[in-house]
């Protein structure tokens, strides 16, 4: 496939640049003082980030639509986590939704 | 330890063993995947450990085996990852300071994130984020050496629906946040900036396209808010 050392090299930049992306936040914190304005807005990138997230894991799979079952059930969740909904049901519903779809032929 | 505990609360203690268990089930199949698609019983591993972020870890293992080349997974391993950086800003408070801050920046995942920013007390989001932190970490690589180590022997997860269950954990822990009305604008529109943009971007990338959105809903501080504004909730 690829020669052991190179693998390793990617892995460890891989490894770098994922710590440094985390790290710049925290490492700033103390350093400069953010407005309050702009916390705000990076509270709302965070929630944008993780509802994207949400969006892309139900429906999409690597390039293309990921089948009815897996979305199915993120919207039982959904419903159930809008109704308030105890975490531990919202998301054992939407695994036994898809999983109950996927035993019926859904695919 | 035990004060620790006691911040988190049972309640939330038994939310963050449901997602370490989950975790773990994914760690299991990212182990088995991996070998079973030819590469070396280090690299999932190593991946593991030294990175701890699942979608990089399956997108970076997807296009080494694809052929796509070590660059190539490289560059797309980081704009995966790349969401992080804003992350960091929105959970900095949690982590603590001094040495802890950088021991705890490489526990910063999204279950972490979306933990911690559904709590509002202090000592409570420091509490969730290192509890949860410390345990998803311990779940996904004790997952991935045993899958590893297992290979084929394990089925398909997605049998099981645990494909499901991410996306409404997930949603399950934003949704206090959208209660806000420009939130969930924001969110909404986000989300569909990364479907429309998901056939035609590379991994990664959707996800961030949905910042766009904040180009449009303006961030309207509470703390601020003018009297008589249309619209405005509070």
């Amino acid at each position: 496939m690829m020669p052991a050392g190179s693998m390793v090299a990617t892995v460890v930049a891989l490894a770098a640049g994922t710590y440094a992306l985390r790290c710049a936040g925290p490492a700033l914190r103390d350093r400069v003082q953010l407005p309050h304005w702009l916390t705000r807005r990076i509270t709302m990138a965070t929630v944008v980030l993780l509802a994207a997230l949400v969006a892309t894991q139900a429906l999409v799979d690597g390039e293309g639509f990921a089948g009815w079952a897996r979305p199915a059930g993120v919207l039982a969740g959904g419903v159930l986590a809008w109704l308030r909904a105890p975490f531990l049901v919202v998301v054992l519903a939407g695994a036994a939704v898809a999983a109950a779809l996927r035993m019926a032929g859904v695919p | 330890m035990r004060s620790v505990w006691r911040t988190v609360g049972r309640d939330l203690a038994a939310d963050a063993a449901l997602v370490a268990a989950a975790i773990g089930v994914v760690g299991l199949a990212f182990g088995a995947i991996a070998v079973g698609s030819g590469l070396p019983l280090w690299l999932p591993a190593a991946l593991s450990l030294l990175v701890f972020a699942g979608a990089s870890q399956f997108v970076f293992i997807g296009i080494l085996t694809a052929g796509g080349g070590p660059l190539g997974a490289l560059a797309a391993a980081l704009a995966v990852n790349s969401r992080h950086l804003p992350f960091g800003f929105a959970v900095s408070d949690a982590l603590g300071s001094g040495w802890r801050r950088y021991v705890g920046a490489h526990l910063m995942i999204d279950e972490t994130v979306a933990f911690t920013i559904a709590q509002q007390d202090p000592a409570r989001r420091r509490a969730v984020y290192w509890t949860l932190g410390v345990g998803l970490f311990a779940t996904w690589n004790i997952g991935v050496l045993a899958g590893s180590l297992a290979g084929t022997a394990i089925g398909d997860t997605a049998a099981f629906g645990l494909d499901a269950a991410f996306p409404a954990m997930l949603l399950a822990l934003v949704r206090p946040s959208l209660r806000e009305r420009r939130m969930a604008t924001a969110a909404v529109l986000g989300a569909c900036v990364a479907l429309a943009s998901a056939p035609v971007l590379p991994s990664g990338m959707p996800v961030l396209a949905a910042l766009l959105a904040l180009l449009v809903v303006p961030a309207g501080t509470p703390r601020a808010a003018v009297p008589g504004v249309v619209g405005e909730s509070r």
